[in-house]
């Protein structure tokens, strides 16, 4: 799967569509507190715009967008931040994942649940993002790493 | 109230499963097996439960398909009957 598709038409559709599924990616994990979707719905249209990609032009071209050595630790991070958000929370003496505990000066209790709720979807979205590419990455590559 | 719309969404669920059972083609199998996926996620939909309908669509007829798709390609059919 290096080499992708031959076809011009497949890429210039793939480039075509793939921005629009991107931002309706990104539509769904900042609407999801109050409205149908959340950070995985949102993470895996995120994924599957790159994915679009990967599989119309192969490996090579479409890791411009995101590289395959940058799947892993963005991974990480996304788990970071959900687990971070619940620890300080923690910490600052609420329960674990207790958004209204959270130190952010200047908003009320129920802002700062609807702010926490956020990060925390931002962290889920990002985590299922890379993942998946990941686990993408993995199947078009492992033949050859074996040999 | 929807009784309609979801008999043909019934109807075309198991003519699709079986398509996808039955064809010896796998690829035609991964492209049914996508369209069963999206045919559950318009049921979810129409009973109510839109947030299920939303991961079924995403998950089930997009990445699924993809890792199916290249499971195919990786694996190789030895055999011609």
């Amino acid at each position: 799967m290096k080499t992708g598709s031959e076809s011009p038409i497949i890429v210039l559709g793939a480039r075509l569509l793939s921005p629009f599924i991107m931002l309706f990616g990104l539509y769904v994990i900042f609407h999801g507190h109050y409205s149908p979707g959340g950070g995985f719905q949102g993470g895996a249209l995120l994924a599957a715009s790159v994915l679009l990609m990967r599989v119309a032009s192969g490996t090579q071209i479409s890791s411009l967008m995101v590289k395959e050595s940058l799947t892993t630790p963005l991974g990480v991070v996304g788990v970071l931040i959900y687990f971070g958000t619940g620890l300080l929370a923690f910490l600052m003496g609420g329960d674990f994942l207790d958004y209204g505990a959270l130190p952010i000066p200047g908003l009320s209790p129920e802002y700062l649940r609807y702010t926490g709720i956020l990060i925390i979807e931002i962290g889920v979205g990002l985590a299922v993002m890379m993942v998946m590419i990941l686990l993408y990455d993995k199947m078009a590559t492992g033949e050859e790493e074996v040999e | 109230m929807y009784w309609e719309f979801e008999l043909i969404l019934f109807v075309f669920l198991l003519l699709v499963g079986l398509v996808a059972l039955e064809v010896k083609d796998l690829l035609v199998s991964v492209v049914m097996l996508s369209a069963f996926s999206f045919t559950m996620a318009l049921m979810f939909t129409s009973m109510g439960a839109v947030d299920v309908g939303f991961t079924e669509a995403v998950v089930g007829a997009g990445v699924t398909g993809i890792l199916f798709l290249i499971a195919l390609y990786q694996t190789t059919q030895k055999s011609k009957d």
